[in-house]
């Protein structure tokens, strides 16, 4: 059941993704270069509506489908590994111009040579797995 | 003119590319949906992680988890492949992406001229496999998004999208760094690698 729900989730992303130009490497340079609002727009007006459906589902106790509590655990408070992480991962989604689900959307759309930037980012958490020890977090 | 609801006008409708407006409020939907329907946050990138896990044979701690028990972001992240296949053959117009005119000028000072579809075709092409700038912009480009997602904690859906919506500072933190590497990239290192 939980996978047929994430299948349809997915697929709904995954068209939005598209619709929305999110998985265009040109959208992608045009938010960096602060040349038009599109991306901002896009991820401006999602974190509201999310952080309102945060808030509705908090103050309501609404339960998950299955009736259970609804959880939302807090990211764990490394600043460093989220500073420095986050530079690395910006420097990649400017060069590919895409992040991971984009990265999925572009294979399927049609720019399949991203199987090869997926691959390489599966390295990427090996080398991290590897390396996580002695990286400041 | 009246207005008529036909098919016709919906799937012209739909072609058409969505203003940030309606893309941005259901991407924005979700964060419930994820909560509600799977009990689980928002969030992509741990799908390498998943994958890694699954496939890749070692003694790290950091892959040594249950990743069946979210095999769940896996089937989403397929699910993510077949939505854009869909998107992209039954539901676009083959037409460029209306780029501002600053942008425009921007990816030609880049010498990127080509600018019909999603990606620049000049960039990423198997026909160019053998170019160094191809492989340092999908493999070296990759693996900096697999290594800094991962050591970051999220991506931008667990982090700007998900963590942004329940006051996360780490999230905040995360964000400000997202964009001094895009920022790095795209103001310093592109024009140089473009040159």
């Amino acid at each position: 059941m939980k996978n047929i729900l994430a299948l349809i989730l997915g697929t709904l992303f995954g068209i939005i993704l598209v619709k929305a130009e999110v998985l265009s490497w040109f959208r992608i340079q045009e938010m960096f270069a602060f040349q038009s609002f599109h991306m901002y727009g896009i991820i401006g007006s999602a974190v509201v509506i999310g952080a309102l459906s945060v808030w509705i589902i908090r103050s309501s106790g609404i339960r998950s489908i299955e009736g259970n509590v609804i959880q939302i655990k807090d990211k764990a408070p490394n600043y460093k590994s989220a500073y420095l992480g986050g530079t690395v991962f910006g420097l990649g989604w400017a060069m590919t111009g895409a992040c991971p689900g984009p990265l999925y959307a572009l294979i399927g759309s049609g720019t399949t040579i991203m199987v090869l930037a997926v691959a390489a980012g599966i390295v990427g958490v090996y080398v991290y797995a590897a390396l996580r020890d002695r990286l400041p977090h | 003119m009246p207005l008529t609801l036909s098919m016709e006008n919906f799937v012209n409708w739909i072609s058409n590319p969505w203003p940030w407006y309606v893309a941005g409020p259901i991407i924005g939907l979700m964060v419930p949906l994820h909560l509600v329907m799977l009990n689980r946050t928002f969030g992509i990138s741990s799908s390498f992680r998943h994958v890694c896990a699954a496939v890749v044979p070692n003694r790290l701690d950091f892959l040594q988890y249950d990743w069946k028990a979210e095999s769940w972001n896996l089937v989403f992240a397929g699910g993510i492949l077949l939505g854009a296949f869909i998107a992209a053959q039954y539901l676009s117009i083959d037409e460029p992406i209306a780029l501002s005119a600053a942008a425009v000028e921007r990816m030609n000072g880049f010498g990127i001229t080509d600018l019909s579809g999603q990606h620049p075709v000049q960039l990423f092409s198997w026909s160019l496999i053998g170019s160094w700038k191809t492989l340092l912009f999908v493999i070296f480009g990759g693996f900096l998004v697999g290594f800094g997602t991962r050591y970051a904690g999220g991506c931008t859906s667990g982090h700007a999208i998900m963590g942004l919506s329940h006051f996360q500072l780490p999230s905040f933190v995360a964000v400000l760094g997202f964009f001094t590497g895009g920022l790095i990239m795209s103001w310093i290192l592109l024009p140089l690698l473009f040159t």
